[in-house]
């Protein structure tokens, strides 16, 4: 059974424990500069829609060029965005996504991912 | 006269122990529709890493030593891709950047919690276990550490890791993950987490251009410096929409942020913002 990854999240502990910790430890750490706490505020969103986006419009074929994709996981994402957005339920969100996915690949509609 | 010696008024420390309890309850009762999320979340999680080919020692040991859903779930999409290490843990690091947020603002609750009991409460810090205990303290006006730890560690760790090993472990009987869509999980689970961080136009700004930015970058280049650009591109471009224009809502480390981890219409918050004292700090009790 490999543990190669431990040692990665060990790694990605010692970057996350600092920002947990500071504020709780370190007195007068929240007097950072106002545009620091609201870059901090912006990160989140960023990078979790560069990974969507990738995700699903990024494939990489087997010559290792990466192409734009269009497929049902678009619709299944924004199915799941939407419902996130208006529900604050990211579970039902995610069980719509999958659902549609199945239905339209089992339908004929997709095709399953290489 | 003392308040506990007049008839008509309970006893303070009854009336505090009651407000207490009182608080509890609803903490109880969002702690449950958290501990759901983490269970559905958590498995999702183990299926997922799983298919990105995680065994499970490496799956439980992202849940119990990195604990933060979305870095854990943005590391099997990095691993998936081939992301090089330095990569992955400088986006752990932006991504859970906004924890500092989080630690800030309990800081004046916590502040006459023994240092080492603090470190230990600072491991658990989620964005799940910020918004509870914010509630809660705010609620009963001072600090509860019993309900911390019932939002922290009852609520979210316990919940997550057990729900991580399940998906890890029913992952392993599924023979073709495809076919049940559990390839789209990843990404439907990052643009949700994403739009529970969108509280404004700067945010909404910093996701499209972080978004954008990514695909163009990664069909020029690969997925992985794509991502990296796109998470770093996108916070800048939104900090040039002025303030007046954000329309934020609810900002990290806010009451309002931490409502937003409820259900609608699930949750009362009764308490205004608590006093701040001279220096601008909230003021506990």
């Amino acid at each position: 059974m490999s543990t190669d990854l431990v040692l990665l999240a060990v790694l990605m502990f010692l970057v996350t424990y600092p920002t947990r910790a500071l504020g709780l430890l370190t007195p007068g750490l929240d007097r950072l500069p106002k545009v620091a706490f609201d870059y901090l505020q912006l990160v989140g969103p960023a990078v979790l829609a560069a990974l969507a986006a990738v995700s699903v419009m990024v494939v990489v074929g087997d010559d290792d060029v990466p192409s734009f994709h269009v497929g049902i996981e678009w619709v299944a994402v924004f199915v799941c965005l939407v419902i996130v957005a208006r529900r604050r339920n990211l579970f039902l969100g995610l069980v719509a996504a999958v659902a549609l996915v199945v239905i339209a690949r089992e339908a004929g509609l997709a095709a399953l991912p290489t | 006269m003392r308040r506990d010696l007049r008839q008509d008024l309970p006893a303070l420390n009854e009336a505090v122990a009651t407000d207490t309890q009182i608080s509890r309850r609803q903490l109880a009762t969002d702690a449950i529709g958290i501990g759901v999320s983490a269970v559905g979340f958590g498995f999702v999680y183990g299926l997922s890493a799983r298919e990105a080919g995680f065994s499970i020692v490496e799956a439980m040991a992202m849940s119990t030593i990195v604990f933060a859903g979305a870095a854990q779930f943005a590391a099997v999409g990095y691993v998936a891709s081939g992301l090089a290490w330095p990569g992955i843990i400088l986006l752990t690091a932006l991504l859970n950047a906004r924890h500092l947020l989080y630690s800030a603002a309990l800081a004046p609750w916590l502040r006459e919690v023994p240092f080492a009991r603090r470190a230990a409460m600072a491991h658990l810090l989620t964005d799940e276990a910020f918004a509870l205990a914010i509630s809660h303290f705010r609620r009963i006006g001072r600090t509860d550490q019993r309900g911390y730890w019932i939002g922290a560690f009852v609520a979210t760790f316990i919940p997550w890791n057990l729900a991580t090993m399940a998906g890890v472990v029913l992952g392993a009987q599924i023979a073709d993950p495809a076919r049940l869509g559990i390839d789209i999980i990843f990404p439907a689970a990052m643009i949700g987490l994403a739009v529970g961080l969108i509280t404004g136009r700067r945010e909404l700004v910093a996701a499209i251009v972080g978004g954008v930015v990514a695909v163009g970058v990664a069909l020029a280049t690969s997925p992985s410096i794509g991502i990296v650009t796109g998470g770093i591109v996108g916070p800048l471009v939104g900090l040039l929409v002025p303030a007046s224009l954000a329309k934020e809502t609810a900002p990290l480390g806010s009451l309002e942020s931490a409502d937003r981890f409820f259900m609608p219409d699930s949750h009362v918050t009764p308490v205004p913002d608590p006093p701040r004292d001279a220096s601008g700090d909230e003021a506990p009790g």
